[in-house]
């Protein structure tokens, strides 16, 4: 079913590199009149889909706007399109089941083919099976070393941006899955090896299109983690944002569920063989 | 200062003490990980080129260029002689800070020199300019194995390809860009 969530909130997810756009003073609620706080615009849909989830929905999907400070460049805009989608009683394999659906037939309407030519030569055939590929395999294939649970993020960011994903194979859509368990987010951990999260992502003509995980629905955890994350961007200086009440407190009622989160523009640019997002937009920013 | 968020193609920055231009500028995010700006520069002084990937929260010094206007005089064994128009100092470039730009130099030409701490580091060309062939072999019809262009030398001894109907004395307009013939000039 295809839903609404509201893109103004009055806290964001604390992610350390994610900047959300503050709207100071904008919110009043009726419980303390003559407050006002800050509202932002929603980085993503999840908090909002994963309470509909907690509410009883089951198979939901969204197609909206999402808003990131300071990310500009060949495949980023500050305002982006983003398809997300959520599964009840599913995991993060289901989601990859879901992209090898999705392609295909977004490439059927798009190129009346399975075979999507890739800008720098060469071409890729979204037909399935995709590769998949663990982190640390991938980490030790291209850059010589292998990350583990908790690995520098510093390292692991350079690495990954100048080792890995240029060296990625792009003949086919790739899933990068099973991240280190430091780098889950809102994932939930293997079962059986709390060393790794339960986190894939799809990439195609060496781009990140999509990022998804089995979700982690214990609200302690989970605030616990939002936590560490508030913690990290105080360190680095970032803004602060309110905890999550609403979310965490739905966060126990919401079921077994997975959610994927895709780049919509960047998915037109795979399928259309262009290099800059700018390509694919209808109107951007200087 | 610059910030990260304002690195881009094009933008002068100092490394080391030495200006160097940004000649590829990608920005990265990899999923959930932090911002990360990869370069390719060029030092602007030695050409060398290298690729340097930067963070958020890493800071730049501008480069401290200056253009100046300035007007070509001659050239001897030593380099190329200009003179600012407005002060009358005069700078020199030599044959290899000028480069391909001495094919197309003539006198009194107006031309703008990128300086960095004084010394003169970049020549910048009008876009166009006008020379006279000093050199040409009549083209021989028929001869379209070479595809109907000839080889002609100009006034400033630089050769070049035109049109087999390009005769000696004619004035031609050249993009210095590229290097390439554009039109003849009527006069």
């Amino acid at each position: 079913m295809e839903v609404e969530t509201p893109a103004l909130v009055g806290a964001p997810a604390p992610e350390p590199s994610i900047e959300t756009f503050r709207i100071p003073s904008a919110g009043f609620s009726a419980s303390t009149p003559g407050k006002r706080h800050d509202l932002f615009l929603a980085p993503s849909p999840e908090l909002a889909m994963k309470r509909l989830l907690a509410q009883g929905m089951d198979r939901i999907f969204q197609i909206t706007h999402v808003f990131r400070k300071e990310e500009r460049g060949g495949l980023h805009l500050p305002e982006f399109t983003m398809l997300e989608w959520y599964r009840v009683g599913c995991d993060y394999l289901a989601l990859m089941d879901d992209c090898e659906s999705l392609l295909p037939a977004a490439a059927m309407v798009v190129r009346d083919d399975f075979v999507v030519p890739l800008p720098g030569g060469g071409a890729c055939s979204v037909e399935p099976p995709f590769h998949r590929l663990a982190v640390n395999e991938a980490f030790e294939r291209y850059a010589g070393w292998v990350p583990g649970p908790c690995p520098d993020p510093d390292r692991f960011d350079m690495d990954m941006v100048e080792k890995v994903e240029p060296n990625l194979p792009v003949d086919r859509p790739l899933f990068l899955m099973d991240y280190p368990a430091s780098m889950a987010s809102l994932a939930r951990l293997k079962p059986n090896n709390p060393e790794v999260a339960e986190r894939v992502e799809l990439y195609a003509g060496g781009m990140e299109l999509a990022n998804g995980f089995s979700e982690l629905n214990d609200p302690e955890e989970q605030a616990r983690r939002f936590r560490t994350d508030m913690e990290r961007r105080r360190e680095l200086g970032l803004q602060a944002y309110p905890m999550p009440e609403d979310f965490l407190r739905d966060l126990s009622r919401m079921p077994p569920a997975a959610g994927m989160a895709m780049g919509i523009d960047r998915l037109m640019m795979f399928l259309l063989g262009v290099r800059d997002i700018g390509e694919v937009v209808a109107l951007i920013p200087d | 200062m610059y910030e990260s968020s304002d690195l881009r193609k094009g933008l002068k920055i100092l490394i080391d003490g030495e200006p160097y231009i940004i000649t590829e500028f990608q920005f990265s995010k990899p999923g959930k990980g932090q911002a990360l700006y990869r370069c390719k520069l060029k030092n602007m002084i030695t050409g060398y080129t290298m690729d340097r990937t930067y963070r958020s929260g890493d800071k730049f010094e501008p480069a401290g260029l200056e253009e100046s206007h300035m007007q070509y005089l001659y050239n001897d064994a030593e380099g190329y002689h200009f003179m600012d128009t407005k002060t009358y100092d005069q700078v020199m470039l030599t044959a290899e800070q000028i480069g391909e730009a001495k094919n197309f130099l003539k006198d009194n030409m107006e031309v703008d020199i990128l300086f960095f701490e004084n010394t003169p580091i970049d020549i910048t060309l009008p876009i166009f300019v006008e020379l006279e062939v000093t050199k040409a072999d009549p083209g021989v019809k028929g001869d379209t194995a070479t595809g109907a262009t000839k080889p002609v030398t100009l006034e400033t001894g630089h050769k070049i390809n035109v049109p087999l109907f390009i005769e000696e004395g004619e004035i031609l307009k050249i993009d210095t860009r590229t290097g390439e013939y554009v039109e003849r000039v009527k006069k």
